[in-house]
């Protein structure tokens, strides 16, 4: 197709959207400044990570916060060879469904595991924060997850 | 039509058209892309926006950065005299639904549904992640790519699927849209052979990914006098139905899909025998948990037009398959069909439309 | 928000999510040659085959019979203003000094008036039906944009009848 006909231009759009988090999510990231991982009970007593005001399947309310983690498993995971420009990590490293010890449903994070040869699924992680004075309260205060025992990390 | 018919109301699928798929349409604005294929879909059936009640329309103002470019998407149809519209910002088969309800009411006879979608401008894998929550998700600009490959090793690892079955359904859809002239991709080439393909992310190589498409597409939806006046053997919606889970990736069983198997049995599905199935699943992994979902067995023909794999128009691809299954129909191909689009990450949320000629 | 300083932190309760995003924009083959003919200095519309009406700017389409606009139209320098609104209000990424006037222009010839900047009159003068025309940038400053056109300003002509752009309003 003839591209010379037709005029292009560069369009950069953003909105600059700030978010108040509610008492759930509020508490979370909350705990996240503080390096505490939080759930929050929902129906039956299951824990829900990160916490919703309303238990995801059964849209009841949840109830108490609860600390999980530091470590847990890693229910899946997907290799990011060469990591886009807003990822999270600018070397490769891994999206991961993790579900931390204590807890019934699973986080999305990334795990910096050193190569996809390193990383299974079943394989325990733990949590890594950034440094406390670097912490602002949201999901980047986790720089990663890493294998534990520190292998790749 | 059976006397199985789940809808109150019988509406025919009249007319469908779609625009020539294509990688980057740069030549033509919204309005230009929709203006031929809605000339197509009255065209074919000989009539005007006079002769339909409503228009009902999906897209999405992402994909270009513009807002409310569907309300300037209205040109191609010409709203004067003013007309009864709707939107959705979803796939044109949640517009298709919508023009349905209204219909079941019995107060009008014909609606326009299209849609529209221009990919090539942006860049799908951040337009994308603003559709994932905005607190725990998309401050992480968690690609679509990436999240369709957690869900395809969860399908791995539970012993329900291959890497070599995924080449094999990508392998399969590339070579059946060898015969669909709309088709973006469409080629000969070994399952074998793509798996030599390099990761993009893994588990997920090149070809088990959809390509970025530009396109639109357009139903006309009669009911009463209008669907036999406008078809000696009108093709009728026996079961329309669509379900939603937790957007919470984390608490859903991504290699299931629950609200597809909900919507099949609200929309009468295993009522009957079907001929043809037309499965908006993106990602070749999706066809499985799709076909599993639906109770389809390995005798039911999917996606003869290429599916997604072969062109994945976004808010246009479910659509299309609405029509691609309606269009089997009216060839003769196929007496009883199954359609089904898909929205939101990991097959989120799923819409079944089974169709049935006479 | 609260001047009490305190050594710990208090609760979280909001969080910045912002969200950009880039493209690559288009306006299509029709939209460009409106746009490349700014670039030299003159207004090109197009016109509907089926209702004749001349659009400019021209999206390619008639909004109102559906159909592809094909045939090319070079519009005069010279319009009505239909109607008119001063603006003294000051609102962020304003570049012009308050107040000013923001009027629809229907250029001669054309079926379609369009937004312009008005100059060179005091805000108590403009008048409905007043004629204008278009001040372009100087010849080496034009570009494929409306930026093209500095402003409109009033002509020495006798002011439209209101039946030639009360369609227009």
């Amino acid at each position: 197709m003839p591209e010379s006909e037709a005029l292009h231009a560069e369009h950069h759009l953003e909105y600059p959207y700030s978010r108040s988090v509610g008492p759930v999510i509020g508490a979370f990231l909350t705990g996240l400044r503080d390096g505490k991982l939080f759930g929050v009970t929902g129906a039956g007593g299951t824990v829900i990570v990160p916490p919703t005001e309303y238990d995801p399947t059964t849209g009841d309310d949840t109830g108490e916060m609860v600390e999980v983690g530091p470590g847990g498993v890693v229910e899946s995971w997907a290799w990011v060879s060469h990591p886009l420009r807003k990822h999270p990590l600018q070397t490769p490293f891994a999206w991961a469904l993790i579900r931390l010890d204590g807890a019934d449903t699973a986080m999305l994070h990334v795990v910096d595991a050193g190569g996809p040869d390193k990383l299974a699924t079943g394989d325990r992680v733990t949590v890594k924060y950034r440094p406390a004075s670097e912490r602002i309260g949201a999901m980047a205060d986790i720089e990663a997850f890493v294998p534990e025992g520190g292998a790749g990390a | 039509m059976s006397a199985a018919a789940r809808t109150p109301r019988p509406v025919s699928i009249a007319s469908f058209a779609q625009m020539q798929n294509v990688r980057k349409d740069d030549e033509h604005n919204e309005v230009e892309m929709l203006m031929p294929v809605i000339a197509e879909v009255f065209g074919n059936i000989g009539i005007t926006k006079d002769d339909v009640d409503f228009i009902c329309s999906g897209s999405t103002d992402y994909l270009i950065g513009g807002p409310f470019s569907f309300v300037m998407a209205l040109d191609a149809v010409g709203v004067w005299p003013p007309r009864s519209e709707s939107h959705v910002e979803m796939d044109g088969a949640w517009a298709l639904y919508e023009a349905w309800v209204l219909l079941q009411e019995g107060e009008i006879d014909a609606a326009l549904v299209y849609s529209f979608g221009r990919s090539s401008l942006g860049d799908l894998n951040e337009i994308l992640s603003l559709q994932l929550d905005p607190y725990y998700l998309a401050p992480m600009w968690p690609d679509t790519v990436s999240l369709a490959a957690l869900q395809a090793r969860a399908l791995i690892d539970a012993g329900k699927a291959t890497e070599a079955d995924f080449a094999a359904i990508a392998a399969r859809s590339r070579k059946d849209a060898l015969s669909n002239p709309k088709a973006q991709v469409a080629n000969d080439i070994p399952a074998e052979t793509l798996l030599e393909d390099e990761y993009v992310v893994s588990p997920l190589r090149r070809h088990a990914l959809p390509p970025i498409t530009d396109g639109a597409a357009a139903i006309v939806l009669a009911a009463g006098d209008k669907a036999r006046q406008w078809s000696d053997k009108p093709v009728w919606i026996t079961g329309f139905d669509h379900r939603i889970e937790t957007h919470s990736l984390g608490a859903r069983d991504l290699t299931s899909s629950p609200s597809t198997t909900r919507a099949a049995e609200v929309a009468g599905l295993a009522d009957g025998p079907v001929d043809v199935a037309e499965i908006h699943a993106p990602y070749a992994h999706q066809e499985i948990i799709i076909r599993e979902a639906l109770g389809l067995d390995e005798t039911v023909p999917i996606n003869p037009s290429g599916g997604p794999l072969a062109a994945n128009p976004l808010m246009s691809a479910g659509l299309i398959r609405i029509g691609e299954a309606a269009a089997s129909i009216k060839s003769g191909k196929a007496k009883r069909a199954v359609a089904h689009a898909t929205s939101g990450p990991c097959l989120q949320q799923n819409l079944v439309c089974v169709l049935e000629g006479e | 928000m609260s001047d009490e300083t305190t050594d710990a932190p208090g609760p979280v309760t909001m969080l910045a999510t912002p969200i950009g995003l880039d493209f690559d924009f288009t306006p299509g083959i029709a939209q460009s040659k409106f746009l490349r003919g700014l670039e030299q200095g003159k207004f090109l519309g197009q016109r509907c085959p089926v209702c004749g009406k001349v659009y400019v700017p021209s999206r390619g389409s008639c909004p109102t019979d559906g159909v592809p606009t094909t045939e090319d139209v070079e519009l005069s320098n010279v319009g009505t203003v239909t109607t008119y609104c001063v603006v003294n209000v000051p609102f962020a990424g304003q570049s012009i000094e308050i107040p000013y006037i923001c009027a629809q222009i229907l250029l001669d010839g054309a079926n379609l008036s369009f937004m312009g900047l008005l100059q060179e009159i005091p805000t108590d003068q403009i008048r409905m039906g007043m004629r204008v025309e278009a001040v372009w940038v100087e010849p080496d400053q034009l570009t494929p944009s409306l930026a093209s056109v500095r402003y409109f300003r009033p002509v020495d002509e006798p002011d439209a009848d209101y039946e030639t752009y009360k369609e227009y309003l």
